[in-house]
């Protein structure tokens, strides 16, 4: 409903000039904040030592991160009362430092969700193509699989594997692979399905083109824009449900740490030594939240039409 | 003659964005008779749409924002009232036909009960009563068995039809002005003569006042009884139809009749008008219409021209007229 | 493999294995499992020799308690806050909003729900930290489930709501003269409600899996706890009892949304599009 304009003056061009420059450093920084954040994520994850170059010596992390001391159990982040720079962010029951737990943490989730995403893009984005391009029966019963995948929960089937095969690192990628597979191949089908109906699918179609070379050759690099953007975004995804996994015992276990199993070792004691659950859950904020923005960015620039928010 | 139901004077209205003022409606005035079509006629983004709905003050927030003039309606001007009575007055006084028939019906709900909404809203009638009027505004617009439409969602109407109940949910309440914009460009010219026929039809039964908005001359030529001719926010002419079409003084005016084939001329090529519109965003000083126009002087570049009455009910704003 | 010691003998293994019905060929077990399913027997725990239907029976009470609760506070409060947000775009209330979904999204829900722990119990100390029982004991349990519930929701309510806002029926609501209450409300709504719908079978998801981590984090004696437990002491019948359970549960809800599409949206209902 409309109001008649109070005093026109207010809505100068200069302001109008300078809004539009903030929104735009705002932009750029949106990417380059979380992209930084990933990259030392990434740099931490592969310096935390060197001992796959043979050099076990040389780490990032101040201390080896099983290694116990029952002298220095319990000490605060460095900068409370009892805590010392010497454990930056304090030590845990058994006196490993929670800094260099963190760090070799970060390996634990980087490769997991590296290695569930490429499997499961890979997966969704075939079997999306197929369904979205073949239509019809194939269409049909790929969906009512997706669907019913969608809708189990993942935590779930991964109690069921580790129930079975023990908790561990094959099992929460195995877990989050047989259902991860789905929300790509709805995405990657709806694609597809409008892509089939373009001319120069068309045109493929008269020349005489067979299917399989219509979906790889014309199909597949139209949907790479809203594939990378699904990856990005699914990082976040992916390590949430790895903590989670972890935490409750199906994922990787002790003395290894994974930030999921490093905040459920500081449950019992969250009333004497708080730190112990924070900072790893500090860690995976930081780290999905960094991949949502930039996930978010990346689909703002490449494709605006998915926009959520 | 009879009364005059709609007097736009000097209405500005611009939206503000990101890049700036755009200024949609640059002052601009008219008038509408009871019981006329008055037709408002231009290129896309020329402004009309904009004026039909700065009357109704329904632009879209918080960018669009009427800046100045005066939009008055049997005597009262709307820009002065409160929202609650410009509410009332949507609707029941005022009523606007959209563009597309496909998307201006709410696909969820039956079209008796969007037809019945308006009349529940503004007339408060009891429920069999309003029923009656439903079905009335639906014969009115030329519905076969109305009674049996009312529970008919509109995904099982034909496009033509649909566009009927937008027409019956816009004169349920019996309106003294009807803003249509451009309800025809949608439709398939077979129905576009029929539709066309309804509105002359539906003035006669109820004297209601019809704003036309179109970009169509054949329309124009149709139905309307005033035209006014519009160019990057402003009028540049006003006229009967008939003297529109006879004795254009506006060189805009006569290269838009130019424009349009016709089948009983063989022309070589069909004409059209050099360049674009300005953008509105930085508009020339003097009149919008200089740089492309194929008699500008001077003077057309440096100043905007005055409008200026030359004939019974014709205006123009033009340096070549005095 | 599970019960083998290093004392066993191989008559031992062999009795053991008869009993549990081991030495049947696999097909043979796989029937008799199912129709000793659909009978209701989902088998005996490797634990606690009980039948697993009657421990998950004895747990489900609990855990509906949890999440119906949760799920409706959730759900009405996503869809409020949606609409609010989409309808006062771009104001401080919208900016709460999205902020709120951000932070939903990104923070792994045990954690924000240790941290409450630590916050509300440990240092504050006005609710309870674990446990089942009165209203204060459903705090923050029933807030943990929202953080699972309410981000995802809000967000698609929000986007919806602003999809449908545009729209030319919308405009021709306000043509009309009707107060913006009913234009939100009554034609706004209804049709922003219908992809909302569609992820309604993640909802569920994500209603089963808090349910387990709020269970787990909130020692709420219900099914998700006790498939926890059944998981550290490799109790395998237990965890594929409930297992099944919930992918019957699953298919039923895709059933149900369905039918709910079909009653929401009328072109659905005639199929003649």
């Amino acid at each position: 409903m409309q109001n008649i304009a109070p005093n026109i003056e207010a809505i100068s061009g200069t302001k109008v000039a300078a809004g539009v420059k903030r929104v735009r450093i705002v932009r750029q920084l949106t990417l380059i904040i979380p992209a930084i954040v990933l990259f030392l994520l990434v740099l931490a994850a592969i310096f935390a030592d060197l001992s796959w170059l043979g050099l076990p010596d040389v780490r990032l992390a101040p201390y080896d991160p099983v290694k116990i001391s029952m002298s220095e159990r319990f000490l605060p982040p460095f900068w409370a009362e009892e805590g010392s720079t010497a454990h930056i962010l304090g030590t845990d029951n058994i006196g490993r430092d929670i800094l260099s737990r963190v760090i070799y943490g970060s390996r634990i989730s980087l490769s997991v969700s590296l290695l569930v995403i490429v499997i499961t893009a890979g997966v969704g984005t075939v079997l999306g193509i197929i369904a979205g391009y073949l239509g019809g029966r194939t269409d049909g019963f790929l969906m009512r699989v997706t669907d019913v995948s969608l809708s189990f929960p993942p935590i779930l089937l991964a109690l069921l594997l580790a129930a079975t095969m023990g908790p561990g690192y094959w099992t929460i990628v195995l877990a989050l692979s047989i259902l991860g597979w789905a929300p790509y191949a709805r995405l990657i089908r709806g694609e597809a399905l409008r892509l089939r109906e373009e001319d120069f699918v068309g045109q493929a179609r008269i020349i005489g083109a067979s299917p399989i070379r219509i979906m790889v050759r014309h199909v597949f690099p139209n949907i790479i824009n809203p594939l990378i953007i699904m990856m990005t975004l699914s990082v976040g995804m992916v390590i949430l449900t790895e903590a989670a996994l972890s935490y409750l015992g199906a994922g990787i276990p002790p003395p290894n740490p994974s930030w999921g199993n490093m905040v459920n070792d500081g449950r019992s004691y969250i009333d004497t030594a708080w730190w112990i659950s924070t900072f790893p859950g500090v860690a995976i904020g930081l780290v999905v939240l960094s991949g949502n923005f930039m996930g978010d960015w990346l689909r703002d620039t490449m494709d605006p039409r998915l926009r959520q928010l | 003659m009879s009364d005059v139901i709609l007097q736009v004077e000097d209405l500005h209205t611009s939206f503000f964005t990101r890049a700036g003022e755009v200024k949609a409606v640059d002052g601009i005035s008219f008038y509408v008779r009871e019981g006329e079509t008055f037709g408002l006629v231009g290129e896309s983004a020329c402004g009309k749409t904009v004026t039909g709905l700065s009357i109704l003050r329904l632009l879209p927030e918080p960018a669009g924002i009427i800046v100045g003039g005066k939009i008055i309606l049997e005597g009262k001007n709307l820009l002065e009232l409160s929202k609650k009575e410009m509410r009332e007055i949507r609707g029941e006084k005022i009523s606007m036909i959209l563009q597309d028939p496909m998307t201006s019906l709410n696909p969820v709900y039956t079209v008796g009960d969007q037809i019945g909404e308006s009349v529940r809203q503004h007339q408060h009638l009891p429920d069999d009563m309003v029923e009656t009027e439903v079905v009335s505004a639906l014969r009115l617009l030329g519905i076969p068995a109305p009674e049996s439409r009312l529970h008919d969602y509109p995904f099982q109407m034909s496009g033509g039809m649909r566009q009927r109940v937008v027409g019956s949910i816009a004169m349920s309440c019996r309106p003294r002005l009807l803003i249509a914009d451009e309800p025809t460009t949608a439709l398939d010219a077979t129905i576009q003569a029929q539709y066309l026929a309804l509105f002359r039809d539906i003035q006669k039964q109820t004297d209601v006042a019809i704003i036309f908005i179109t970009h169509d001359f054949g329309v124009v030529a149709s139905i309307c009884h005033r035209v006014a001719v519009m160019y990057a926010g402003k009028i540049m002419e006003t006229a009967s139809t008939s003297t529109i079409f006879k004795t254009p003084k506006h060189p805009y005016t006569s290269a838009l009749i130019h424009s349009v084939p016709r089948l009983d001329r063989k022309d070589d090529r069909l004409y059209s008008i050099e360049g674009q519109p300005p953008s509105l965003l930085n508009l020339p000083p003097g009149c919008r219409f200089a740089p492309r126009c194929p008699d500008v002087q001077d003077v057309c570049h440096k100043q905007q021209p005055p409008e200026v009455e030359i004939g019974e009910g014709h205006t123009v704003s033009c340096w070549k007229v005095k | 493999m599970l019960f083998r010691t290093s004392m066993s003998t191989e008559e031992d293994i062999a009795r053991i294995r008869a009993n549990l019905g081991l030495d049947k060929p696999i097909y043979e077990q796989y029937w008799i499992f199912l129709s000793n399913a659909l009978q209701g027997d989902l088998g005996e725990s490797l634990v606690k020799d009980r039948p697993v239907t009657e421990m998950i029976w004895e747990r489900l009470p609990n855990t509906l308690k949890l999440a119906v609760s949760s799920f409706l506070i959730s759900m009405i409060a996503a869809f409020m806050l949606g609409v609010l947000g989409a309808t006062r775009r771009d104001t401080f209330l919208d900016n709460g909003v999205k902020f709120i979904a951000i932070l939903g999204q990104a923070l792994p829900g045990f954690w924000v729900a240790i941290m409450a722990i630590l916050v509300f119990s440990v240092y504050w100390q006005v609710l309870p930290p674990y446990g089942l029982g009165g209203p204060s004991h459903y705090v923050l349990p029933v807030v943990t489930m929202a953080f699972f519930l309410l981000p995802g929701m809000m967000r698609l309510v929000r986007s919806s709501m602003l999809d449908v806002l545009d729209s030319e029926y919308i405009k021709l609501a306000r043509i009309k003269g009707l107060p913006e209450r009913v234009v939100i409300w009554k034609h706004a709504l209804r049709n922003a409600l219908i992809a909302p719908l569609t992820v309604a079978g993640m909802i569920f998801a994500m209603l089963i899996t808090g349910a387990v981590i709020t269970e787990q984090v909130f020692a709420w004696p219900g099914v998700g706890r006790l498939s926890i437990e059944a998981l550290v002491s490799r109790d395998f019948p237990v965890v594929q009892g409930i297992t099944i359970m919930v992918a019957v549960v699953v298919l039923a809800i895709n059933l149900l949304v369905d039918i709910a599409y079909a009653y929401i949206d009328p072109r659905i209902r005639y199929q003649q599009m």
